[in-house]
């Protein structure tokens, strides 16, 4: 029958993202003190680093809480900083920026629209999208860069500051707001969870299940299309490579964060704060002296680690 | 009987192929089976007979070797059978077919047939030709006749049923379970079904046979055990029972009933909700036709397989119908979705509250919110207030039984459980409430007071549908019931029917609450007979 009476800060294994970032910020903070770990410059470009896995782990949150995926989140950014910098290169900063949009929003109905209502698996819609976008953005682009000369693109879009604030992270602060009031707060992140948790049940209870499912693909379209002019604007370029393999980070920063690789739990917070925890991992490493090769192993094995302490959510 | 054939004898037949002795069970302490015994003779089939809950499962689980008896002895053709496994069972040559079908729908028949087992090329190989020979062999002697390579999940459930057969047939099983074999099949199968039965029989083959359906047992069983509440009643030749005998026997005189308290229904008013030559897609349900008034609770009875579900699927929009109308206060309803029906005012709470009901490792709070959440919207947002508020609400009008709305539906017992779908629905504020097995795997406290809530929601003006294998269940909430047999509307039994019954059925040393029992059972078998 009923339960248990539980602590005020509920089970540990909830938080293991928050509990593993402070732990490792701490041992880093130490080893790494004379390397300039937590010189405020330093910790700006972590922060820098992260913030575009963070934008797509927001939305890859809604789509895994939805029992959903997409593989496609790295291409789609690749595809759009290619797309929006042509634009804005031709016809200036708003066609530039709504062209970037829309496209975002259009790759993301067709995944929806084939995983929702052609009942194809989004992890193969996605796999394919992948491919797709990125080829297409190889084409568009003819394989060279393309520029972005703007100054209010690449100010708004990445590279400026607010005081000693990166723009980069007022993106995050804003975008982060408003994903966490809609999974937390309103009828659709519960919608979300339902169709991820329980679909038929959910179905009997009223929800449209497809419905939930097109709109989430949909979320990770749109954020992956900002994403790409995050980097276009980070790097005053755009290219088809930019965000390649972004899609991996960002489902490990998303499960990292506590939400369930299988749908029906999910957290805005605990993504953006596993992004950024990826994120002094690679950062630490760095200073840290390891060679590539070294990075790439300490980091898989620290990810695995975390994962499977928080296991048994 | 039929008199044993000379055919070559492969299985010794002067001892008992099955005994088992003086067998209990109890878990915790329930005691689900006390001391009861079993003897089935090679070459006959043998009925097992019972209520929900008799104790048969639990019985054929001992016999397969999945759950262990407290007590009690087991000899299989003579060898006693001292550790109670699946593996020992198996060698004993115990074969069961499962009423939840055991295939694997991804592989093809032959594959399944000879799954664990199969033919073998060089000893490492499979040895595909010869399998899907065997394959076809067996299943033509079933009259299946598909290409043994198709997969599984390519048949219809009549076909899948089949091949579940064939594959116990396929293992020289010495003694046979089947589980309600015929649910899925039809007349015709179930036909070539009882020549392949009399064909093992002929050769030895000891065959157990469970159903509800009387009408098979008579003409198929040879012999028959009832069981009533973890103990035998009676055993004998099928021929010294009539489907009266059976039914009393299986009833007897316990008193699990709950009191029907008549009330008043005004027919004379335009019908709730008007249902009208409706059929499925598949063939159920199959013309069927009824009105529901306001403030009534109709109950909709039937063998397992009668399209009772198919019927609250329908109605609910989750499948389509393929034929009829359904009005709603006089406005025909089209809809092809949950959530244009619940829209409408009809919703159902489903026959699992687990798969269908539920979200169970959600909060009591987020599963009796979830199809109100539109509603619960202030703006953008949730209100989180009013949220509480009506789960508060509905918690303490149900006396559902949680520390808070915070805990998690998992952790609430089953009657719980069932308790919030069912007021999840309330708060809709629904014109009319479908029930599909409202108080399956639900305790006996709980049971009452589902019972209770279900007349009280019929009180308050709404117009309800209970669907159940229970007859007591029906008979404690209906003012009407239906019975379906094969999809189609095979009989409808009023009230005064039923009251009548109380001195008609049964004898004078029986109450009336047993005897109306009786009636309805009896009522529900001839029913079923007639339209399969």
């Amino acid at each position: 029958m009923a339960t248990s009476s539980k602590p005020w800060y509920g089970n540990w294994r909830d938080h293991v993202v928050y509990i593993g970032f402070v732990a490792i910020f701490i041992v880093f903070a130490i080893l790494l003190h004379d390397r300039g770990f937590l010189s405020p410059n330093n910790l700006l470009n972590v922060l820098r680093q992260t913030a575009i896995i963070a934008i797509m782990a927001m939305a890859m949150s809604f789509v895994l809480s939805a029992g959903e995926i997409d593989l496609s989140v790295g291409a789609i950014a690749g595809l759009t900083s290619v797309v929006a910098g042509m634009v804005l290169m031709q016809y200036g900063l708003v066609p530039g920026i709504v062209a970037g949009l829309c496209l975002g929003l259009v790759v993301g109905a067709i995944n929806g629209a084939l995983t929702a209502y052609l009942n194809i698996p989004s992890f193969l819609v996605t796999l394919g999208m992948m491919g797709i976008a990125r080829g297409v953005g190889m084409w568009v682009s003819g394989t060279s860069p393309v520029p972005v000369i703007d100054d209010t693109f690449i100010y708004a879009f990445g590279s400026g500051n607010i005081g000693p604030i990166p723009i980069l992270v007022i993106w995050v602060v804003v975008l982060g707001t408003i994903a966490h009031l809609a999974i937390r707060k309103t009828p659709f992140g519960r919608k979300v969870m339902a169709a991820g948790g329980n679909p038929i049940a959910a179905l009997y209870s009223g929800v449209n299940v497809r419905r939930v499912k097109f709109q989430v693909l949909m979320i990770t379209g749109v954020a992956a299309a900002i994403a790409g002019m995050l980097y276009a604007g980070r790097l005053q370029s755009g290219r088809f490579q930019l965000g390649e393999g972004d899609e991996l980070s960002v489902i490990a920063a998303v499960v990292l964060g506590g939400t369930s690789l299988f749908g029906g739990r999910g957290t805005v917070v605990g993504s953006v704060v596993g992004a950024l925890l990826i994120g002094i991992i690679n950062n630490g490493l760095i200073l840290g002296g390891l060679e590539y090769s070294q990075q790439l192993i300490a980091r898989g094995m620290l990810i695995i680690l975390a994962v499977a302490i928080g296991r048994g959510r | 009987m039929t008199q044993p054939t000379q055919t070559p004898i492969t299985a010794p037949r002067d001892v008992a192929a099955v005994k088992m002795t003086d067998i209990k069970k109890s878990y915790g302490g329930v005691h689900a089976l006390k001391g009861v015994s079993l003897t089935i003779r090679p070459g006959t089939i043998h009925a097992l007979i019972g209520e929900n809950g008799a104790g048969k499962s639990t019985l054929l689980k001992i016999l397969q070797g999945v759950v262990i008896p407290t007590e009690g002895s087991i000899e299989v053709f003579g060898e006693h059978l001292t550790a109670v496994s699946p593996e020992n069972s198996r060698r004993l040559g115990i074969g069961m077919i499962f009423q939840d079908l055991s295939l694997i729908p991804t592989l093809t028949i032959a594959q399944n047939i000879f799954l664990n087992r199969e033919p073998r090329r060089m000893s490492l190989l499979v040895d595909e030709r010869r399998e899907v020979e065997d394959a076809a062999k067996v299943i033509g002697e079933l009259n299946l006749n598909v290409d043994p390579r198709t997969r599984v999940l390519a048949l219809s459930p009549g076909q899948a049923q089949l091949t579940e057969i064939a594959k116990a047939i396929s293992q020289k099983a010495r003694v046979l379970i089947l589980d309600e074999p015929t649910s899925a099949l039809s007349a015709q199968e179930v036909d070539i079904l009882f020549k392949m039965l009399r064909k093992l029989t002929a050769d030895g083959t000891a065959i157990v046979y469970v159903s509800h359906r009387m009408t098979e047992i008579m003409t198929i069983a040879d012999e028959i055990t009832i069981l009533r509440d973890g103990q035998n009643v009676t055993s004998g030749n099928i021929a010294d029972f009539t489907l009266d005998t059976i039914v009393q026997n299986m009833v007897g005189k316990r008193v699990t009933g709950f009191e029907y308290k008549p009330h008043e229904i005004d027919r004379g008013t335009q019908p709730a909700l008007k249902v009208r030559s409706l059929s499925g897609k598949h063939g159920k349900p199959n013309d069927v036709s009824f009105d529901l008034y306001r403030g009534e609770v109709l109950g909709i009875a039937g063998l397992m397989g009668a399209g009772r579900t198919e019927l609250a699927r329908v109605l609910f929009g989750v499948d389509a119908k393929a034929d009829g109308t359904v009005e709603l206060d006089g406005k025909v309803l089209e809809f092809r979705s949950p959530a244009e029906a619940i829209e409408a005012g009809i919703v159902l709470v489903p026959e699992s509250r687990h798969d269908q009901g539920l979200v169970i490792e959600h909060t009591v709070g987020h599963n009796l919110s979830l199809p109100q959440l539109a509603q619960l919207a202030s703006g953008p947002f949730l209100d989180r207030r009013r949220e509480r508020d009506l789960s508060a609400e509905l918690i303490s009008r149900l006396r559902i039984k949680t520390p808070d709305a915070d805990n998690k539906v998992r952790n609430l017992s089953g009657g719980n459980q069932q308790k919030i779908v069912i007021a999840k629905w309330l708060a809709t504020d629904p014109s009319v409430v479908i029930l599909d097995e409202p108080t399956a795997g639900v305790d006996i406290g709980s049971k009452a007071e589902i019972v209770e809530l279900i007349r009280s929601i019929a009180s308050g003006g709404k117009s309800v549908i209970v669907i159940s294998s229970e007859p007591a269940e029906l008979l404690a909430t209906s003012d009407r019931i239906l019975v379906l047999s094969n999809g189609r509307l095979a009989r409808e039994i009023s009230r005064s029917e039923i009251d009548a019954w109380a001195t008609t059925e049964g004898d004078e040393s029986q109450s009336s609450m047993i005897r109306v029992e009786l009636g309805l059972q009896v009522a529900i078998q001839k029913a079923s007979q007639n339209v399969h």
